[in-house]
């Protein structure tokens, strides 16, 4: 074998290689879609889909059980949307005041503090959360409930605290990637606006910030996303009892519900709960093919 | 050149790795020959027993790999069913025997007894409970700790995911299945005692075994949540786990005997007692 045949069969082999690793990927990819559809499908069609998606009794195990998961969606959807409106607005002036606002030096230290915050597990957020959050929340709820007869008293475990702790966890990707956006915009359009005669405010609100905007609503949709699919972290501070997402109401959300119970699930039970995985499933995936358009519509 | 051989090293190598896990799946084990050789045990029954079933099939075929066990979860009754008509020789069941059962023959043989403690905040002043009190508490008729001489406190009524073996004991025994009105759910006995120890007005329940100084189980009717209660009965939170046979264990095949000669043994009670239950005297 000469050289140059060496070299070439060398080539090919690397080619192969790195083809079957992008093969996995997609099958990787396919192969979940799949066998969530699959496994999610079966549930939909015995308990019917209305009686899934609109149903609001959780009673699996009873003798006529009932798979009702509205509640459960709805708990996904406000509490994770009330986590974005906490997180979004705090996110982004993190990120002005790190780009526009600060001398270098403090940035300098700051920056590297938030990308710390991405790293932490999302059990410590849970354990913090467990350990701070709901006793506050105990007390916030004896006295305001204290003479109510309504309120089912929770003992602190709420929608309140896993939407603060979802809201301090999705808190780092929007701060990094506003950062990001906020930095590449050109400095031209600043010095032009502060030519003109605007303040340093205005020049961040009026011209910066527009300019910036795609890259924001990545990182607000990359926020959404991670609270969505945030499950540890809700288990422990939530409270897990399936109710409507009332601010002192003990709450499940659609990760949690999962989590809890497909240890001991069975039968149609479990079904079900893959059913609740595939609405999940069918929820980020809308969450990511919104990211993929703003990042189209950025690069454009 | 280099870069070449070292595609080729990283393929080789690569293909030697997954023969090699390939091959390693089959190795078996060397049985010790003996009369059991082959045989098959077949147990059908109780849902809540499968975490007893598991543990004790998994270290059974360990010491005799030479028997094939299989456990079916599917209810107490369709457990005793299927061994009336003999499909399978043992049929679990999470309650005792009926007489109707008794009466075609089912022997009750108790392996162990599930326990479950009501538990309180250290803090609570209430120590004791009937058991209508406990429902009332637990279906949301009770709410404050007043009612029943405690201080004016709200009740955080604390249990467990639905499917969880205790939950499903607590409700049975009870008779308030799917009528609970839990305040929060959780999703282990960790997380019930960790919630009711930092709760003031919480109430929740937990195995037996799983009870320790930071919280306290309340007693029952007036009776104490100890071992010794629930095996003389007195006790009621508490149901016997058995293994029925189709008459005596003395006249079964060798392997029903071996099997329950293992429960007895030390092996097996330990087994009993790792998974959380009451050793039956």
């Amino acid at each position: 074998m000469n050289s140059r045949a060496k070299i070439r069969l060398g080539e090919n082999v690397a080619h192969h290689i790195f083809t079957t690793s992008a093969l996995m990927q997609i099958f990787a990819v396919f192969s979940i879609t799949l066998y969530m559809v699959a496994k999610g499908a079966p549930a939909f069609i015995k308990v019917g889909v209305p009686e899934l998606l609109f149903g609001t009794q959780w009673q699996p195990t009873a003798e006529s059980p009932s798979y009702g998961i509205l509640f459960i969606i709805l708990s996904s959807i406000v509490g994770t949307g009330a986590s974005v409106l906490l997180g979004v607005p705090v996110g982004l002036l993190t990120a002005v005041f790190l780009t526009e606002v600060s001398d270098k030096r403090l940035s300098r230290l700051v920056k590297p503090a938030i990308e710390l915050l991405a790293a932490i597990p999302s059990v410590i957020y849970g354990l913090l959360g467990l350990m701070l959050l709901n006793p506050v929340m105990y007390r916030l709820e004896k006295l305001i409930f204290s003479n109510s007869t309504g309120h089912q008293f929770t003992g602190g475990s709420n929608l309140i605290s896993a939407v603060i702790v979802l809201a301090i966890m999705i808190l780092p990707t929007v701060v990094n990637v506003s950062v990001s956006s906020l930095e590449a915009v050109s400095p031209n359009l600043r010095a032009s606006s502060l030519a003109l005669g605007a303040s340093k405010i205005q020049t961040v609100f009026k011209v910066t910030i527009p300019a910036a905007k795609s890259g924001i609503l990545t990182g607000v949709v990359l926020g959404i996303g991670r609270a969505l699919g945030e499950a540890m972290a809700i288990n422990m501070v939530a409270g897990g009892s399936v109710n409507f997402p009332l601010p002192f109401n003990s709450v499940r959300f659609l990760t949690t519900q999962l989590v809890s119970e497909m240890g001991y699930a069975e039968g149609l039970h479990r079904q079900v709960l893959f059913s609740v995985g595939l609405v999940l499933y069918i929820f980020i995936m809308l969450v990511n093919l919104t990211l993929l358009r703003l990042r189209r519509k950025e690069t454009e | 050149m280099k870069k070449n051989s070292i595609v080729k090293t990283t393929v080789v190598i690569l293909t030697v790795m997954i023969v090699a896990l390939t091959f390693m799946g089959c190795n078996k084990k060397n049985s010790a020959d003996t009369s059991l050789k082959g045989t098959k045990l077949a147990l059908a029954g109780s849902t809540s027993m499968e975490k007893l079933c598991e543990a004790m099939s998994e270290s059974f075929m360990e010491k005799y790999p030479e028997v094939e066990v299989t456990v079916e979860y599917t209810g107490s009754s369709s457990g005793i069913e299927a061994l009336i008509k003999k499909s399978v020789d043992i049929g679990n069941a999470s309650r005792n025997l009926k007489q109707g059962e008794k009466d075609k023959g089912v022997v009750e043989n108790i392996v162990a007894i599930d326990g479950i403690a009501v538990i309180l905040n250290n803090g609570n002043s209430v120590s004791s409970l009937s058991k209508e009190e406990l429902i009332d508490i637990y279906t949301g008729r009770i709410t404050n700790w007043k009612v029943l001489g405690g201080n004016d406190e709200a009740i955080v009524v604390i249990g467990r995911e639905a499917g969880s073996g205790t939950r499903g004991a607590f409700e049975e025994i009870l008779k308030v299945d799917n009528k609970c009105a839990y305040a929060q759910e959780l999703d282990s006995t960790g997380a019930v005692k960790a919630k009711v120890a930092s709760i003031s007005g919480s109430i929740g329940y937990i195995s037996l075994d799983a009870v320790d100084s930071s919280i306290k189980s309340a007693s029952l009717e007036g009776v104490a949540a100890t071992e010794e209660n629930i095996v003389n009965g007195s006790y009621t939170l508490s149901r016997p786990f058995v293994m029925a046979t189709l008459g005596d264990v003395s006249s079964q095949s060798d392997v029903i005997k071996t099997w329950f000669e293992y429960i007895r043994s030390e092996e097996g009670k330990k087994i009993v007692s790792s998974v959380g239950l009451v050793l039956p005297q």
